[in-house]
């Protein structure tokens, strides 16, 4: 098992940090999709808010996206980057302290959010609702992340720096950028403070944060993810080289520009809005380029998807990735977007990249990464990983149909008009529509929520003394005996 | 924006457009198809393949590229520059709000001309207040009209403010808010109680004569001023009828002494600044009907 030889040859790798992040990616994917559950059963029964503010839908949602982003897609961050700059700069974290710090630091924050969110303290910012003291807190273990992974890579034993650490690095460095002047806050008492900015300032500043959320968390940063784990678990070359630099820089210098198609028709300025609509047009093709990278590693290993379920995450979640960057840089078209904005749409884009790329790229590497971390050859069960694999696509195909579909019939609904110049529709009978579809995105989260219970059990007995520590052929590949 | 900040969007704009495409073009490789050939290093075991830029990958990032441009030129976007065609979004907005009109003013305006009551009994303007209210109305009010707890019924005959089409249309336009004032501090929880007991016995619902004398002291003191002396409210005030059962926050002792001790200040607000006047004349004529 060639990991696990790499492991043994280099045992002054900092593995315990990343274990410890590897295995919170699990529970806190547990919790915060289980939270987003009760919110989508929410939108089908309203009684599920229990007339009590502490768990109604306007404070749970927030602790969704919260627990989902920072906390299930931070922590597999965390792990994954710390791992591969490691191993591609054969190199130890340059403070095991500081690497613990930011552990520690980082599950305080999700844990104070979990506690204030419930209780209504917000900024009351999208994806930036932790009020200011949480905020430093998360600048400090930020900074702290940015000193042990670059300093990690100052002190490398190797002269070139691999394309993996360019996405972990740019993504670090503009998150800090982002939430750092995103947050600018006058506090008024210690969980109350008003934004820095003030009216449109305040809501381009909140989406230029907004958009990169998007695009350095959950694309830049998932995407140095792929390009250690995809080459590595098809033990396959990268495609290209040269595509890796274009895309690298195209979609640093592009991405930036983005945020303005999240308020077209509003108070803000039309040449403001044009920038933002084009540079997301331009976008499609750095997006791309990781796409195809990441497909075009596995010309030659085709064959190991029949048998090797944690390439088939990867390889489906890249298709959803290819998928959700086609879909943003059209739904941010004007006249797309005029019917798109405001519906169920909006969020099953969203979801086709958090299910569908975030969270099973996340997911693949996990399964890649938890027997090397625990000295075991293979996950107990490759037949499991198969099951968690389908409930996930499954679960991801239903959301984001049910949003497509609930999406499009809302902005039709809201447009029609009738002969004599009145609205077809009342907005309740546009929501009376919508019912069904809110369905099948429960029952389409539910099951994407079961697999990773289903994921949870497999980590747990794999991670239990004596089991799957036989040695397997040498040369076979990880998966290929389920 | 000030020409030092157009200029800023300019040149980021540019530099942002000609970097991405000489990044673009300075790795582009020449020669078709995929090699073997790798870039010599390899990182944990990963080498890279050094395979050129997929063609169709190239142009459509060009395409995009191209595309972007021609747009900055027609469109606003590059500062100050207002684009070839002048596009605005209030533009945009106006001239499709002045079509609108240009399209449905005409019809409606024929039916403001009319008196409310003859338009009531036509089915086409029932359907147009119809849309309108449940557009506008029926968030508190209700799809049917018939409101709910603190929100009044407009199928009754029962008028806050008075039933006839232009008291209804004054309500729409202006709003309405009520004065009901907390009378705890000045009546106190005996006061209370009596008052309560007045009142429940409008409805012969009284139990306990001493109270309701007492009671009725207060009432001519304090509230027969805008209730009236004979409880039958009035419309001036938007005061309501006391006697015929209908209670816009319940009629139970509870509800009725919370009413006394708290006040109630209930809004309805105006859509004088939303709603065109021949909306509003249609909209009147939908609620008119309702309870005639």
């Amino acid at each position: 098992m060639s990991e696990l030889n790499a492991a043994l040859e280099h045992p002054t790798y900092n593995y315990k940090v990343v274990r410890q992040f590897a295995i919170m990616t699990v529970v806190w994917g547990i919790v915060g999709m289980l939270v987003g559950v009760l919110i989508a059963a929410q939108l089908a029964w309203p009684a599920l808010n229990f007339d009590l503010p502490w768990t109604s839908f306007g404070r749970m949602r927030p602790l969704h996206t919260n627990a989902v982003i920072f906390a299930f897609g931070g922590s597999a961050l965390f792990a994954t980057s710390y791992y591969v700059v490691q191993r591609t700069t054969q190199a130890r974290l340059i403070s095991d302290k500081l690497a613990a710090f930011t552990f520690w630091g980082w599950q305080a924050v999700i844990v104070a959010a979990a506690v204030t969110l419930p209780l209504g303290m917000t900024s009351s910012k999208e994806y930036a609702e932790l009020e200011w003291p949480i905020d430093i807190l998360i600048a400090v273990v930020w900074v702290s992340y940015a000193i042990v992974f670059f300093g990690t890579i100052v002190k490398r034993k190797v002269s070139h720096i691999y394309v993996a650490n360019w996405f972990f690095g740019g993504f670090i460095v503009t998150v800090a950028v982002l939430h750092i002047i995103n947050s600018a806050a006058m506090p008024v008492d210690a969980t109350k403070s008003y934004s820095a900015y003030a009216g449109t300032v305040d809501a381009m500043v909140q989406w230029w944060y907004g958009h990169n959320a998007v695009g350095f968390f959950l694309t830049a940063g998932f995407l140095g993810m792929m390009y250690y784990f995809v080459p590595k678990q098809a033990e396959r070359p990268v495609y290209s080289y040269r595509l890796s630099i274009v895309h690298f820089w195209a979609l640093v210098a592009v991405y930036i520009w983005a945020g303005p198609h999240h308020l077209h028709y509003t108070a803000l300025p039309d040449w403001a809005q044009s920038l933002g609509m084009v540079m997301s047009i331009i976008l499609l093709a750095p997006s791309w380029g990781g796409m195809i990278n990441g497909m075009m590693t596995l010309s030659g290993a085709w064959h190991k998807l029949r048998t090797d379920p944690i390439l088939r995450f990867m390889v489906v979640s890249l298709s959803f990735y290819g998928m959700s960057t086609f879909e943003g840089p059209m739904m941010s078209i004007k006249t797309v977007n005029a019917l798109s904005h405001y519906t169920d749409w909006t969020i099953g884009h969203v979801h086709s990249g958090a299910l569908g790329w975030v969270a099973m790229i996340s997911i693949g590497c996990i399964y890649h990464l938890i027997p090397v971390l625990f000295g075991k050859n293979r996950m107990y069960s490759v037949e499991l990983i198969n099951v968690h694999f389908w409930m996930s696509t499954i679960g991801t195909v239903m959301y984001i149909a049910s949003m497509w579909v609930n999406g499009i019939l809302q902005g039709l609904m809201w447009r029609a008009y009738n002969e004599d110049g009145t609205l077809t529709y009342t907005f309740v009978e546009s929501v009376v529509a919508s019912h069904p579809g809110y369905l099948v995105r429960l029952a389409g989260g539910a099951i994407f929520f079961g697999g990773m219970l289903v994921m949870a059990y497999n980590v747990y007995m794999t991670t239990r003394k004596g089991v799957a520590e036989q040695a397997l052929p040498a040369g076979s590949a990880q998966g290929s005996h389920a | 924006m000030a020409s030092f900040w157009s200029w800023w969007v300019i040149i980021l704009t540019v530099i942002t457009l000609v970097g991405i495409s000489w990044i673009l073009l300075a790795n582009r490789k020449g020669g078709q198809g995929t090699t073997d050939q790798t870039t010599g290093h390899a990182h944990d075991g990963i080498e890279e393949y050094d395979n050129p830029l997929p063609a169709w990958w190239f142009y459509m990032f060009v395409i995009t590229i191209v595309w972007a441009i021609g747009y900055l030129v027609v469109y606003p976007g590059m500062g100050n520059y207002p684009g070839l065609i002048g596009w605005t979004q209030i533009g945009q907005h106006e001239a499709e709000v002045a079509a609108a009109e240009e399209r449905y003013s005409e019809m409606r305006s024929r039916y403001l001309a009319m008196p409310v009551e003859e338009i009531a009994l036509d089915p086409a303007v029932r359907r147009m207040g119809m849309r309108l209210f449940g557009n506008n109305c029926a968030q508190c009010h209700g799809a049917d009209g018939k409101g709910r707890y603190g929100f009044p019924n407009l199928t009754d005959d029962d008028w806050l403010y008075g039933g006839s089409p232009a008291a209804i249309k004054t309500t729409l336009v202006d709003g309405r808010r009520a004065a009901m004032p907390a009378w705890a501090g000045i009546l106190g929880d005996q006061g209370i109680a009596e008052t309560t007991e007045y009142v429940l016995s409008l409805n012969g619902r009284s139990t306990d004569t001493a109270l309701t004398a007492a009671g009725e002291k207060h009432y001519q003191m304090y509230c027969a001023a805008c209730h009236g002396a004979d409880a039958k409210g009035n419309h001036m005030f938007g005061a309501p009828n006391l006697t015929n059962g209908i209670w816009l926050y319940g009629g139970s002792r509870e509800q009725i002494a919370h009413s006394l001790r708290a006040g109630r200040n209930g809004v309805m607000p105006a859509f004088g600044e939303s709603l065109t006047e021949d909306k509003i004349h249609i909209l009147t004529a939908y609620i008119y009907s309702l309870s005639n």
